[in-house]
């Protein structure tokens, strides 16, 4: 009972006084993963888009490739990316492994089919006509893709909860491709694993407790976002 | 000879083999407003998605001021030319002014021309006190509105409106009927109206065509359609209510003799003995009085008993069963002040002019010498009670 109640303390000690190490590790994960879901929102979106809206053969595989995407374990998709970027692997000439590039490839590899599965569902959800009537009213094919993503948003900002929520606690990959190196791609999750290990629960403690708050903050964020959008539904009703 | 704005030729479409439309030739004057009607799953929505350039034909053309957009690679700059209201509102979320402004804003026009645009088509559909009201929380009516304010603030040169009407509450649909003739009668927009309702039809159309089975089966003025349909499938579709088949047993002096059943009818044609027609009498035209030899000039008479009456509002619906059965409308107030009940006795009248004869076959067209073009009709009013 002594160890955990002293671990919180020094805990919060650490994260109220600004430890360097604690705030290192925090920035270097958001930073990883942050990258990582901007660049599966790019190609997620994108694919979710063409899957929903496009009609071409092998779609139905694709979108269940997708869907099985959505599930992927992280560990093996460390071992993947892992085994591409080794020196001996298909990518290996670009010396990527245990970088925090890396790092971000294996995340964006497990954040991408969420947000892509999550668009194909926000955007079929959408009146079908609604695009009909886009383009009866002038729109490009551009104007009305724009138009569906900005209808679809607020079911798309789920995704990428989703997403970001999914790499930044992930463990296993980011150890693999990462390789946990102090100072220089070690982050959250992995520096918990680490701290555990060595008995420093103090550290352990407080960067799980940042991790939970990070998550928290951005979800707080983006519900924040969410439901002034939605606002007005409760307001309709009681008119 | 007025210009045609909108001429299709040889339009063949098909959805996995199946042909949806197939319109031979169509065409619309400037300005005009043409009403499409037919029954559901006729293709009428698809042939006006084809005229909006918003589906690609299997086959055939629309010239739009004498081009094909298709051909000449042009369509997106023809499309901006066409705005189309649908049957839901397919609002965009925002505020009502953001929706009105959407087609603007797709055109890059600058801000204040936007603004001005976008309020002078609130203003002119009488929604300009909802600009800043979310697109989520309008009745049917405001949004179907702001949908055809929508569409107008582009100042589109032709407007498409499939069934815009269909899914309001009936006092709704009418103030946005009267609305709509007010807007589309006079504005110079050249507009197809695809509907069901004939009421909405006959209001708003200088022309109406009749679609079925994905073809154009006729196209006129209002009153041709409605008093000469060509075909049974036409003559169903205008409200012929009465359709009688029978055969021609005596014609001289453009008057002919049609058998139906057991019973005798005159009517206006020129159509030969012996041959097989369709007695097509609209239900307004028949006058039903009760007892006794009524004081009228019109040759058919048939005794019967009223097998039904159903009550639509201001008109009912008798139907009697003489040796024919025929189907009339009749004020509310004469069926009270005749007390016209089930079972009761009367007589059915019609004049020869009432009945409008076609051949009988579900798609056959008459030659235009063969067509009845003296069907006059007088007003129900008059002749009911």
């Amino acid at each position: 009972m002594d160890l955990i109640y002293l671990g919180f303390k020094q805990a919060f000690i650490m994260i109220f006084k600004g430890d360097r190490l604690v705030f290192e590790i925090a920035l270097r994960s958001l930073i990883v993963s942050g990258t990582a879901v901007a660049i599966s929102m790019i190609i997620g979106i994108s694919l979710g888009l063409t899957i929903a809206l496009a009609r071409f053969p092998g779609r139905r595989v694709l979108l269940s490739l997708v869907n099985t995407g959505m599930g992927l374990p992280p560990t093996a998709v460390g071992l993947f990316v892992a085994l591409l970027l080794a020196r001996r692997g298909l990518f290996g000439f670009a010396e990527l492994l245990y970088t925090k590039q890396a790092m971000i490839v294996a995340q964006t590899v497990i954040a991408t089919p969420i947000v892509a599965g999550l668009t194909v569902a926000a955007v079929q959800n959408l009146n079908p006509k609604l695009r009909l009537q886009s383009l009866a009213l002038g729109a490009t094919r551009a104007q009305m893709l724009w138009t569906l993503i900005k209808e679809a948003k607020l079911p798309m900002l789920a995704a990428v909860m989703a997403g970001f929520g999914g790499v930044i606690s992930e463990v296993g990959a980011v150890m693999m491709v990462g390789g946990n190196v102090t100072g220089d791609t070690q982050v959250l999750t992995t520096a918990v694993v680490e701290y555990v290990g060595k008995g420093n629960f103090p550290v352990a403690i407080a960067l799980s407790l940042i991790l939970l708050t990070l998550i928290f903050l951005v979800n707080f964020v983006l519900t924040q976002v969410q439901q002034r959008e939605t606002s007005s539904w409760p307001k309709r009703i009681s008119k | 000879m007025a210009e045609a704005h909108i001429e299709v030729a040889g339009l063949i479409h098909e959805y996995d083999g199946r042909r949806v439309v197939s319109v031979e030739r169509f065409s619309i004057e400037r300005g005009k407003v043409l009403t499409l009607i037919g029954p559901n799953g006729s293709g009428k929505s698809t042939f006006l998605r084809l005229v909006g350039l918003l589906e690609k034909p299997t086959s055939g053309s629309t010239l739009v001021n004498g081009v094909d957009p298709w051909r000449a690679n042009k369509t997106l700059d023809y499309r901006r030319r066409m705005a189309a209201v649908f049957q839901e509102p397919l609002l965009f979320s925002g505020s009502v002014f953001d929706n009105i402004a959407y087609g603007l804003k797709l055109r890059r026009l600058p801000r204040d021309e936007v603004r001005r645009r976008a309020r002078r088509a609130m203003e002119t559909i009488g929604i300009a006190h909802l600009a800043g009201r979310p697109s989520n929380r309008l009745s049917g009516g405001e949004a179907q509105r702001t949908s055809l304010a929508r569409a107008l603030a582009i100042e589109p040169e032709v407007l498409l409106l499939d069934e815009p009407l269909a899914s309001l509450d009936p006092p709704t649909r009418e103030s946005l009927l009267g609305d709509f003739e007010q807007i589309l009668k006079g504005c110079g927009i050249t507009t197809i109206y695809v509907t069901h309702n004939r009421t909405e039809a006959l209001l708003l159309g200088d022309a109406i065509a009749v679609m079925v089975d994905g073809s154009v089966d006729q196209a006129g003025t209002a009153r041709e359609v409605f008093d000469r349909p060509k075909t049974m499938t036409v003559a169903e579709i205008v409200g012929c209510d009465n359709l009688l088949p029978g055969r021609i047993v005596e014609s001289s002096g453009g008057l002919v003799t049609i058998k139906i059943g057991d019973g005798e009818v005159e009517a206006l044609s020129e159509r030969p003995v012996g041959e097989e027609v369709l007695a097509c009498i609209r239900p307004e035209d028949i006058t039903i009085f009760k007892d006794g030899s009524p004081p009228s000039s019109a040759r058919n008479h048939f005794s019967g008993r009223i097998a039904k009456i159903a009550d639509l509002g201001a008109l009912s619906r008798v139907t009697v069963e003489a040796c024919i059965e025929l189907v009339a409308f009749v004020t509310k107030k004469s069926v009270d002040e005749m007390g016209l009940a089930m079972g009761s006795q009367v007589t059915a009248t019609f004049k020869a002019t009432g009945i409008h004869v076609i051949g009988n076959g579900r798609r056959m067209c008459d030659e235009e010498g063969y067509c009845d073009h003296s069907g006059r009709r007088e007003k129900p009013s008059d002749e009911t009670g």
